[in-house]
């Protein structure tokens, strides 16, 4: 039952993300995190310069900073920037930046906290390097439910 | 078969063992020669992916030789296993760097140590001056022929300390290579880190405030002797003879520090508490001194 609930509650974007790692041989899964890694959209122009707009994950060991813009639709936008020295850890922020951008602020609050356990890394990444990711991923939905409009 | 030593280097021939250290230069010269691999080692598990030096194979610090369930490096049948699959013998020479300048190289090279693996070595500088150099990186991958490398039982006893043995060393030399802000208790991992497992801030009683990269010169090699000498000797006042243990927050950091003076400076007796604060500032009723000064050894009753 509780899997079920897991099922549902996840989005599309994340599970969609979640199962091309876990189709994959462990040993792989760090190469396709590495695409996902060079795939990080540079942080928009805007930001350049205020840097008091992103806030640093200090549970990761890079320095990494993300930003989340939440539209007039209640819809999320998620923005990170981590060095190219730090592919772990960019990878990381790609993927939320990919699976949570678009969803709306109850479809990406629903995400469970628990999800960087769930994508088949623990043992590829460590799961002392995971906990950044999962740092990662509470802070983004902090400043989501900050700045979510509806109530 | 051994590769012979790095003898280029004028400031590699004032250290106690000049050839513990190769240049780029020299490395670059002897790529794909029979008898020599290379490590990487990073703090960051997909840098290797990203680009490494041609032929080199990589050792990750965390998922390869760390035991996955118990706080603890890997057993000889472990270590057996993991040389084989990288293709690694015996009596290879091993060259060894990495990110963050070789902090996780050093590592490597210390737990390489504890196996008894005689001729292992660091690229002065590590990743990051290789690349400065403008010397190849590749992102073709690293095929060698699997080995046999024997089964040798780990050997703590020399090169490994554990708390009880912090313990029972307290008036000795003790380095704490952290920042002044771990130090001195104001924070219990380094600034940027994320805070990880520590209870109680501080130091161990008397342990002297030597942060590790004050070995480390402005090109990211190591600091030339004379300069060593007066951080190491003059300043926290280590001399031949007495025995020493460095530790950090697990025990990374202070293998970069136990590499200096073990192998550059040429101390006989050093150990790496790699237990390091995340040990020490959660265990029940050892002594912790805060603020700046080393403190006193507690008495003992």
């Amino acid at each position: 039952m509780i899997e079920r609930m897991t099922e549902t509650t996840l989005p599309a974007s994340l599970a969609e993300i979640r199962d091309e790692f876990l189709e994959l041989p462990e040993p792989e899964r760090l190469q396709l995190l590495l695409e996902f890694s060079n795939e990080l959209p540079a942080i928009p122009a805007r930001y350049e310069g205020h840097q008091e707009l992103l806030e640093q994950v200090l549970e990761c060991q890079s320095p990494v900073f993300i930003a989340i813009e939440v539209d007039d639709d209640d819809r999320v936008a998620m923005f990170a920037t981590a060095p190219r020295e730090a592919p772990t850890t960019r990878g990381f922020a790609s993927i939320l930046v990919q699976g949570l951008s678009g969803l709306t602020v109850d479809e990406a609050l629903a995400v469970p906290d628990d999800y960087p356990d769930s994508i088949g890394l623990r043992r590829a990444v460590s799961p002392l390097r995971l906990s950044g990711m999962t740092g990662m991923l509470a802070r983004a939905k902090r400043q989501i439910r900050a700045k979510r409009h509806s109530s | 078969m051994t590769v012979e030593f790095d003898t280029s280097s004028p400031k590699f021939a004032e250290y106690a063992e000049p050839g513990r250290l190769v240049t780029g230069e020299w490395l670059e010269a002897r790529l794909g020669q029979p008898g020599l691999v290379v490590v990487e080692s990073d703090e960051d598990v997909l840098l290797y992916e990203t680009g490494h030096i041609p032929g080199a194979v990589k050792v990750d610090w965390h998922t390869e030789l760390n035991d996955p369930v118990v706080r603890d490096y890997v057993d000889g049948k472990g270590f057996a296993e993991l040389l084989s699959s990288k293709g690694i013998s015996r009596d290879d020479t091993v060259v060894i760097y990495g990110d963050k300048n070789n902090w996780w190289a050093a590592y490597a090279l210390w737990v390489f140590s504890l196996f008894g693996h005689e001729d292992v070595r660091l690229l002065d500088g590590g990743r990051d001056k290789w690349i400065a150099e403008g010397r190849p990186i590749t992102t073709e991958p690293t095929v060698r022929e699997r080995t046999e490398y024997p089964v040798v039982e780990r050997d703590d006893s020399v090169l490994r300390a554990y708390k009880d043995d912090v313990l029972a060393h307290l008036g000795n030399p003790l380095i704490d290579v952290r920042s002044p802000e771990e130090y001195n208790g104001s924070r219990t991992s380094a600034p940027a880190y994320p805070e990880e497992g520590a209870l109680r801030a501080g130091h161990i009683p008397t342990a002297k405030s030597v942060p590790w990269a004050r070995a480390v010169a402005e090109d990211g090699g190591f600091k030339p002797r004379a300069e060593l000498d007066a951080i190491y000797r003059e300043e926290a006042g280590l001399s031949d003879g007495e025995p020493i243990i460095a530790y950090c927050r697990i025990g990374e950091r202070s293998s970069h520090t136990w590499f200096v003076l073990k192998h550059l400076l040429g101390f006989e007796n050093v150990r790496n508490y790699d237990g390091s604060w995340t040990e020490w500032g959660s265990a029940v009723r050892v002594p912790i001194v805060t603020g700046d000064a080393p403190g006193e050894v507690p008495g003992r009753s």
